[in-house]
């Protein structure tokens, strides 16, 4: 471990004035605390906003309006979560252990960092650790990573199950910082690797994640899925939150699908939803819409099994939802 | 009865290697090579010197003196020649923990590299024959004719079966703290399988008299075999604390420890067997492919259970090594046995397929009236018993044989068998037990790492002096206390509790102090095909959507001799199945073809299984007399339930699925692309 500093902000404002180079927030430090022990991550200053009144599950003119603070459990129990966004609730206890998620933090688990074997070892190298360095995983452990939208220089995954049910809800991403308060709609905050993989988000330096809004839910009926070979405290090798609203005639007349454990983001499918609006909601429609979406898959010689996964995975869910 | 140590260990009091208080500590943290092959041009430690806190930097630079046949794994600094990625070539001490960890990173290692070569392959130009493989079987064996064997065989099978590499991954990290006395002498904390092995080895590695190394040991999370012979941190720790005048701690982190510690080799095994019309054997050969080091040959007895299972006029099994730029392999639970029972077990069951006959009907058919490869007898041997015994409590009977036809919504169901076997053996061990303070103190330099030793060797005292156990107080873990052998090769409670009972037996005797040396009673033990034996079934579930397996259920039927203690008893058992069913479906480690080590180095990588992945594991032993085995009639149960239950899991796999996933683990991924 290197020497850094460690302070507590006293209000967001005061964090962001607080920030300088080499700076990094702290949240639950499930994810930061683990990547300074393994050298990946090496703040000089760490700024505390852990404990900033940004903890509040809040109900704002039919939204809900989640503290970047609040913890992973809190989310998942809060009673108006289970009641409204049950795939939200279901997706963030899929995640991580019981004891993760009582420390980790909304913005901490949108803001965690991939967890690419190559990554997460200094020795190693990585383009997204070290920009230039190489990606070994293209030829390497690859199992678990992207077969959507990886580019030559990176193909890792996010490893996050609530940005995949905040993509499908389109939820908003409250932001400060130095250029001021922006509203980032997911799943926009994350971005595709290219040529920049060191970049997982659209954020600025500096930036603070202060909270996640919901809009109202949409219509339908909807499920968050994992697979993972382990049943509990494993990443998804694919997972999917979707929401599907069947009209009375048995046509689909609103669907979401986002996929997680295939991408350097939480992916939408929004080829599938396209194609899906005005058809019969049967299997076979199903089957076509995951097809057409898996056709921009380009798998690496040993993760070539999700896109058989995904599409039944898809397939599958849309059926269990469909009336 | 309940643990011994209980309360100190939930309550926080049970003192394990790296937590002694000792004043004026240091701490060493290793600096491992980047490289799989090639040598340590130059080591530049100056910058890391000058960093603060930082005491030493010890490298091959300038190797400490150790002995000149000290074991290549420990030589630490000895050679400039690397033989793997992550070997230990410098180290850093300094006054705390995190220094020497920010100093290590520090040191500018200047290598030559060569090109590695870490891929085990069956056509691997290197392969050759060891002469003997663990701990002391010929390598190869043949009786009969195999290839007539084969071509009268109304069915033939013909498969090859591969697992990866695995490691123990023990709870508790591997640490030690050295201390020096004034007098030369030296004391480490150790977290160890066996405080007087590892007291010897560390004198060997030091070149010193025995008498001049005390090991101590009093609580071990956990070893898994990586703890059964003398780890690098444990010299490093003495050197370091030698070349600084200072007691060192050396705690390594789990990252480390997959480098250093040892894991289970990887195997590819090809099975041929043949069959007659009733389902008895003509032929059976396992030959089994493995690795070892350019450092050392550590050959894994892969192929030996099948010189004990199943009668067979002809059998062949053989071993073949390559020597890779790799870690040394190492013993992990059921070394051998593990990985040769999970593809004889699965080929097995392809034979009760290609015949038509029930897995455990061909299995009892072929039943051995002596041990097939000694013809040596049994000196007790019940597998039948715990292959109908579990049919009976699983609902054999009502099973369809029929592959992939079972459902449950989008799941499959399937169910499987597989036997277990492990081999029961005691060795030379002394004790003493004397009266103190109204009751009785017994002595022996036993391990307690984690599995009730310390209980169950007080009762064994309890029960042989006529006392209840409370009056019975047991001193293990410290190579100053009578010698024994290693927590290993499931031989621990047999040897040192034959100690126990022939000192509390001279107790009783002489009134104040009864003193044993087994190596006699032990050298005089006659000549018998000692094992314990089980049958293991499970019934799994696989998504026909995602892939995904689930074990609904897991049951182990064992004849082990008597037991010593009911709940000791199935802990081991069903932490053995539980740590099977995580090689069945999870556990591997992937080495790294590029730049060689290993990959998913971290408990978050590595899957073992969850609480969840495991809803319903039962274990269950048959009552079973053997009085040729020790004073306590026992065999060793630590390593048979991880013995089958791979297979088993896999069998079942096969029968939810109709298809046969021939490599380990069994993912998800291997379900999907197989699009059954």
């Amino acid at each position: 471990m290197r020497p850094f500093d460690y302070a507590r902000a006293a209000s967001a404002a005061d964090a962001v004035r607080r920030y300088r180079p080499g700076t990094m927030y702290l949240g639950g430090g499930t994810n930061l605390v683990d990547l300074m022990r393994l050298g990946v991550a090496r703040p000089e200053h760490l700024l505390d906003v852990s404990r900033l009144p940004l903890d509040a599950v809040e109900e704002v003119r039919g939204r809900l309006r989640v503290g970047a603070a609040v913890r992973n459990t809190d989310l998942a129990v809060h009673p108006l979560v289970r009641a409204r966004y049950p795939m939200l609730a279901r997706a963030v206890l899929t995640g991580a252990s019981g004891q993760i998620r009582n420390m980790a933090t909304v913005a901490g688990n949108l803001l965690q960092r991939t967890r690419c074997a190559y990554f997460q070892d200094v020795s190693r190298p990585c383009n997204k650790r070290r920009p230039g360095s190489g990606c070994p995983a293209i030829e390497g452990d690859h199992s678990n990573l992207a077969v959507l939208g990886h580019s030559g220089a990176c193909v890792a995954t996010h490893p996050s199950d609530m940005a995949v049910a905040l993509a499908a809800l389109e939820a908003e991403v409250h932001v400060t910082g130095p250029g001021g308060d922006r509203i980032i709609p997911m799943p926009g905050l994350h971005r595709l690797p290219g040529d920049a993989p060191e970049r997982d988000t659209v954020l600025e330096p500096g930036d603070l994640v202060t909270a996640v809004e919901l809009p109202p839910p949409p219509p339908g009926a909807s499920l968050y899925r994992k697979v993972r070979e382990r049943a509990s405290f494993a990443f998804a090798l694919v997972s999917i939150a979707a929401v599907l609203d069947v009209a009375a005639d048995g046509t689909v007349a609103g669907c979401r699908i986002a996929l997680g454990g295939l991408a350097h983001a939480p992916w939408r499918a929004e080829r599938a939803e396209r194609e899906l609006i005005g058809r019969p909601a049967t299997g076979g429609a199903f089957l076509a819409a995951a097809e057409s979406e898996l056709e921009q898959a380009r798998p690496l010689p040993r993760n070539a099994y999700k896109v058989p996964m995904a599409r039944d995975l898809i397939v599958n869910t849309l059926e269990e939802l469909a009336p | 009865m309940n643990r011994v140590e209980g309360r100190v260990k939930v309550t926080g009091l049970a003192t394990y290697a790296a937590e002694y208080p000792v004043e004026g500590v240091a701490y060493a943290y290793p600096v491992q090579s980047l490289i799989a092959k090639g040598r340590v041009a130059r080591v530049d430690a100056a910058a890391a010197l000058d960093l603060p806190g930082v005491l030493a930097v010890l490298s091959v630079a300038d190797p400490p003196e150790l002995a000149e046949d000290a074991d290549a794994e420990l030589a630490l600094f000895q050679r400039r020649e690397v033989a793997y990625r992550g070997q230990i070539i410098a180290a850093v001490v300094a006054e705390t923990y995190d220094q020497a960890r920010a100093a290590a990173d520090a040191v500018r290692v200047e290598y030559e590299p060569a090109d590695h070569d870490v891929s085990l392959r069956a056509d691997h130009p290197g392969l050759y024959r060891p002469e003997v493989v663990n701990p002391n079987f010929p390598s190869d064996t043949e009786q009969g004719d195999l290839e007539a064997g084969l071509a009268q065989a109304a069915a033939v099978v013909d498969v090859t079966y591969t697992t990866p590499v695995l490691h123990n991954n023990a709870m508790e990290p591997h640490a030690a703290l050295a201390v020096w006395d004034a007098e030369g002498t030296l004391l480490v904390y150790d977290s160890t399988q066996g405080a007087t092995t590892d007291r010897d080895m560390i004198a060997k590695t030091l070149g010193l008299p025995r008498g001049r190394v005390r090991v101590v040991a009093r609580h071990v999370g956990g070893g898994f075999g990586s703890k059964g012979t003398t780890r690098p941190h444990a010299v490093l720790a003495a050197l370091a604390a030698r070349v600084t005048d200072r007691p060192v701690k050396v705690a390594l982190t789990r990252q480390q420890m997959y480098d250093v510690t040892g894991y289970r080799t990887p195997t590819i095994q090809r099975l041929r067997l043949g069959a007659d019309g009733e389902g008895r054997l003509t032929a059976l050969e396992h030959v089994a492919y493995e690795q070892s080091s350019t450092l050392k040959e550590f050959a894994e007895q892969t192929a030996v259970p099948a010189r004990v299972m199943y009668a067979t006029p002809a059998l062949r099994t053989a071993h073949r090594l390559v020597r890779l730029d790799v870690a040394t392999p190492s013993w992990m639970r059921a070394p051998g046995e593990c990985p040769g029972m999970y593809a004889l077990e699965s080929a097995m069951d392809e034979l009760a397929c290609a015949t038509g006959i029930d897995p455990v009907e061909l299995r009892l058919r072929n039943e051995p009236e002596t041990e097939p490869g000694s013809g040596l007898p049994f000196s007790s041997r019940d597998l039948a018993g715990c292959l109908r015994e579990g049919a009976r409590r699983f609902g054999w009977e009502r099973r369809d044989p029929e592959p992939g036809v079972r459902r449950d919504g989008e799941w499959l169901i399937g169910t499987g068998v597989a036997a277990s076997t492990y081999p029961s053996k005691r060795s030379p061990c002394q004790a003493v037990a004397c009266v103190r303070d109204g009751g009785f103190l017994v002595q022996v330099a036993a391990a307690d790492i984690g599995t009730g030793a310390r209980t169950a060797l007080t009762r064994i005292a309890a029960e042989t002096l006529g006392v209840a156990p409370d009056r019975v107080h047991v001193e293990l873990g410290d190579s100053d206390l009578p010698a024994a052998p290693v927590a290993g090769g499931s031989m621990g409670t047999a040897s040192w509790g034959s100690a126990v009972v022939r000192a509390c037996e001279e107790l009783k005797k002489d009134g104040r102090e009864g003193r044993a040396d087994t190596a006699e009673e032990v050298g005089q033990d006659s000549e018998l095909a000692r094992h314990a034996f089980g049958a293991q079934f499970a019934e799994v579930r696989v998504s026909a959507v995602t892939g995904e397996i689930r074990v609904s259920r897991l049951l182990g039927v064992f004849a082990a001799g008597r037991i010593v203690d009911a709940r000791l008893a199935r802990s081991q058992f069903i932490g053995g199945m539980t740590m099977g069913l995580g090689m069945a479906l999870m556990e591997e480690t992937l080495t790294d073809e590029e730049f060689g080590g290993f990959l998913r180095r971290d408990l978050a990588q590595y899957h073992i299984p969850a609480c969840a992945d495991v809803p319903d594991v039962e274990a269950v032993w048959l009552e079973e007399e053997d009085e040729r085995l020790n004073p306590m009639g026992s065999k060793g149960i630590g390593e048979i339930g991880i013995v089958g239950t791979a297979a088993a899991i896999g069998n079942a796999v096969h029968h939810a699925t109709g298809h046969r996933v021939r490599e380990l683990p069994i993912t998800p991924a291997k379900i999907v692309m197989a699009r059954f």
